[in-house]
């Protein structure tokens, strides 16, 4: 990054800032009415599941949780403990929201960030090897693949990967994200959650390894026939630094515009994968609050999710603008 | 399960108190068999000499929410606190009370005074003394703040306590079922200088508990695990013989299924798997299936009529729809042959309390149609006479809604069958109460009076209260049994008053029962005593040990 685009870049974090403010307190409050619209609350979710209640068990939860005052005044509580800085409490788990999720996020975070990095990985290289082979039988091949990738599900993908990896090879676990009680420190520790974190991550991955893929392999071919490239090679640059400097570095301009659009995605993905591998992170942590009726867990996962992509899309431009000089950052 | 008979043990008080004992148990050994030959704990494995030592993962499907039920009775809490906070009280699989914080106990004649003779030497897992002021603090809470503990202990006026190790309940009026219901699960015993003046709800205690049991809580890490180690102190010495308990939540079915095929699981019940994949997971080399240790739960699928509906109040419709669904069917298609089919309303397996003469209404499409163009609903042009709509507890699973479905169409009714998630259904039943049957997962529970009572006991119709009486049921003589059953507190007579109950109701067609079903727990055949009461895996776990 150049001093001239530090100012620009600077200047095009505060915009986004203040245009996130309104926006993330718009979402707040449509995503307040809309779980409103849902039948239940967390007290009839915990009377339910406690097997039997009386109505005075059902109107104490009520009173204690603040469920029996208007929806105008829980709303307007629920900012006020916001502009406080607190995400309140939750009714199900006895504890503060902001507890909940920090304990989460690092896992659903550390998931989604080596989902993301395999699908480019994967998804740029075999992309890059259709384009080079287009049209013969290793882009064929690949394309199917690519397709299989695209249209299974991915709790599908990860019950597969379980029974080959787990059960059938007893190479990977089937789930969880460390060896439990095992007290691992330092670099053993890092091995010990590599290994619980591959399968879901790539079962996170594949869908978008086949979009990624499929979007570097036209990319290429289009971007080949450009002047540039053309250039390039009639100035007697290996076919291989072409490829790489001159095509792939212009082709991955569309791929990281929809990596970053990719990313609320994945958040919702995970809470698929979370679920079939046992993983601790916040997808599974916002499906449980749904099924609980654990609305302030589920608002605060919801503030902070809209907050991510907010920061992601203002990251993609300053990448977008390093990757393409001529690109301005907003 | 009550007490004193004056007809079967004349002198009972006047007995030392180890008779007095004895003579409950044999009432106890009675009523559990229905008959039957008392037996004491039906050891399932009595296999080799248990060793010591092992690491036990244990499967709970899903998260509890609280490690303590005192104030919740979720079943996955239900899995997990006993193994850390004691009861008074624990069973065998045929309902006979043993010795747990309560080492002898005798309930007067009139079945208004129950004393227990406290275990000395009992420390909670702080270091404290377990004492009398325990038991009296607990059922104190129990009755004020527990789903069910406030009907079980609604009638107590006082627990006295004379001595550190003897803690008295009075009660107002008898409370048959009182004996019954001191399980861990149940009525745990936790310690009063941790919740004195707290609200049990929110006391830090269920987030990381402190009890007397033979497992002390170590760490609960979110979403992942709970880590309990044993308790060295523990007052049955040599016990417990595990080194550690891992519990692990796993919420997909499938993955379950993988896990134990994975071998990364010891212990689940449930069952963990769908029905389904039952007979293939319990196929697996050095796995087992039982279905034992579920009579506590007393689990059943029932089938419930709104009586607000005009069209259901006709009995001849009520018996016409009992007629049309094939309940064996239901059993084999649906549960896998999981469970018994179910003619009354109070389970099977209840034996103290189930009406062995009556048999299901029985399947008879001739019957069911000609009950319904007696009752003035002929066939319309399009084969259907009118349409109901139906609900039902997704722990039922939604094939059992898609069965009755298909049953009822066979007889031109055209059931509009809607399937929610739990808290909506819920919701729906309960609070907006727009269905006209109600596909119900209702627990018997270990005595009918707290878990049949509810739905169809005319005073329990309660708009908003989760499995209250949804049918809007009112029958002034089963209000009358349903009452008398209670307060009765000798045993036979009791026993009497349920099986004219199960009468009336099964003549009025109130509801059907169907299914009794079976809970089925998976284990490595390793692990050993998993399954010594009537509680199964949900019991304290002392006893459990590890093949080397």
């Amino acid at each position: 990054m150049t001093t001239r685009r530090l100012p620009r870049i600077l200047k095009a974090v505060r915009r986004t800032a203040l245009q996130a403010v309104p926006t993330v307190i718009g979402i707040l409050i449509l995503n307040f009415f809309l779980l409103r619209l849902t039948p239940g609350d967390a007290a009839d979710a915990l009377a339910g599941e406690a097997g039997a209640a009386t109505v005075e068990t059902l109107a104490a939860l009520k009173s204690k949780f603040g469920l029996d005052l208007p929806v105008l005044e829980q709303l307007g509580g629920y900012l006020s403990n916001l502009a406080h800085f607190s995400l309140g409490v939750s009714p199900r788990y006895n504890q503060p929201v902001a507890e909940l999720i920090a304990a989460r996020l690092p896992n659903t975070l550390s998931l989604m960030g080596l989902a993301l990095v395999f699908a480019l990985l994967i998804g740029i290289t075999l992309g890059a090897l259709m384009a080079s082979f287009a049209g013969r039988p290793t882009d064929r091949v690949l394309s199917v693949v690519a397709l299989l990738f695209y249209s299974i599900p991915s709790f599908w993908i990860g019950l597969m990967l379980i029974v080959l990896f787990s059960v059938k090879l007893g190479w990977l676990p089937t789930g969880g994200a460390e060896t439990i009680g095992a007290n691992l420190t330092g670099w053993d520790a890092v091995l010990d959650r590599a290994r619980y974190q591959i399968l879901p991550a790539l079962s996170l991955a594949l869908f978008y390894v086949a979009i990624y893929a499929r979007l570097t392999r036209d990319d290429m071919i289009e971007v080949r026939t450009q002047d540039h490239v053309r250039t390039a090679r009639a100035k007697g640059l290996s076919p291989f630094a072409v490829t790489r400097d001159h095509v792939l570095r212009n082709a991955l301009i569309p791929v990281t515009t929809m990596a970053g659009i990719h990313l609320a995605g994945l958040m919702g993905g995970a809470v698929v994968v979370e679920t079939v591998f046992s993983w601790p992170g916040l997808g599974r942590l916002a499906y449980e609050a749904v099924m609980g009726r654990d609305f302030h867990v589920l608002l605060g996962i919801l503030l902070l999710s809209s907050l991510l992509v907010v920061a992601v899309n203002a990251a993609i431009d300053i990448l977008q603008a390093w990757l393409d000089p001529r690109i301005e950052v907003r | 399960m009550a007490l004193p008979t004056t007809d079967t043990f004349p002198s009972l008080a006047s007995r030392p108190r180890r008779a007095v004992l004895k003579g409950l148990l044999a009432v106890a050994c009675v009523l559990g068999a229905a008959g039957g030959a008392p037996a004491w704990a039906a050891d399932p494995q009595p296999a080799s000499q248990p060793v010591r030592g092992g690491v036990l993962r244990f499967l709970v499907e899903h998260e509890p929410s609280t490690l303590v039920t005192i104030a919740h009775t979720a079943g996955p809490t239900q899995r997990v606190s006993p193994k850390v906070t004691e009861g008074l009280l624990t069973y065998d699989l045929d309902f006979n009370p043993k010795p747990a914080l309560a080492t002898e106990w005798s309930v007067s004649p009139d079945g208004l005074t129950y004393t227990f003779k406290l275990r000395e030497g009992v420390k909670w897992h702080d270091g404290r003394d377990f004492t009398a002021d325990d038991v009296a603090y607990s059922i104190q809470l129990l009755k004020e703040g527990h789903p069910r503990g406030r009907a079980t202990f609604a009638s107590v006026t006082a627990v006295e306590t004379p001595d550190p190790h003897t803690a008295i309940i009075r009660l107002s009026k008898p409370a048959p079922y009182l004996l019954t219901a001191l399980d861990a699960n149940e009525s745990p015993i936790v310690a009063k200088h941790i919740y004195a003046g707290t609200d049990p709800l929110t006391n830090k205690n269920g987030a990381a508990p402190v009890g007397t049991g033979p497992f002390i809580f170590k760490e609960w890490v979110r979403g992942s695990h709970i880590i309990l180690e044993r308790n060295p102190d523990y007052w049955d010495k040599g016990k417990p013989y595990l080194d550690r308990i891992v519990v692990r939540f796993i919420a997909d079915q499938s993955a379950r299924s993988a896990a134990f095929e994975a071998g990364e699981l010891d212990l689940a019940g449930g069952p963990p798997v769908p029905y389904a994949d039952l007979a293939r997971v319990s196929a697996l080399p050095g796995i087992g299936a039982e279905t034992r240790g579920y009579e506590y739960a007393g689990r059943m699928t029932q089938l419930y009529f709104n009586f607000e509906r005009p069209i259901l109040q006709d009995k001849r419709v009520r018996l016409a729809i009992a007629h049309a669904i094939d309940q064996q069917k239901l059993l084999d298609v649906v549960y896998y042959g999981y469970g018994a089919v179910a003619p009354s309303v109070i389970s099977p397996k209840l034996k103290a309390f189930y009406d062995p003469a009556l048999e299901p209404y029985g399947f008879d499409l001739k019957a069911a149609n000609r009950l319904l163009d007696e009752a003035g609903y002929p066939r319309k042009a399009d084969g259907t006479r009118f349409a109901l709509k139906l609900y039902a507890n997704p722990f039922n699973t939604q094939a059992a809604g898609d069965f009755v479905k298909q049953a009822l169409a066979k007889v031109g009714i055209a059931v509009d069958f809607q399937f929610f998630d739990f808290s909506t259904y819920i919701q729906k039943t309960y609070t907006g109460r727009d269905f006209d049957l109600t596909l119900e997962s209702l627990q018997n529970l270990f005595d009918p009076t707290l878990g049949v009572q509810r739905t169809l006991w005319s005073k329990n119709f309660r708009v908003g209260l989760p499995f209250s009486n949804a049918s809007h049921y009112a029958n002034p003589e089963v209000d009358r049994l349903l009452e008398a059953a209670a307060i009765e507190p000798d045993p036979a007579k009791r026993r009497q008053l349920w099986l004219d109950f199960q009468k009336v109701v099964y003549a009025d067609v109130a509801a059907l029962g169907l299914i009794a079903t079976d809970g089925v727990t998976i284990f490595n055949k390793k692990v050993k005593n998993h399954t010594i009461g009537v509680t199964g895996v949900d019991a304290s776990f002392a006893d459990v040990w590890i093949e080397k």
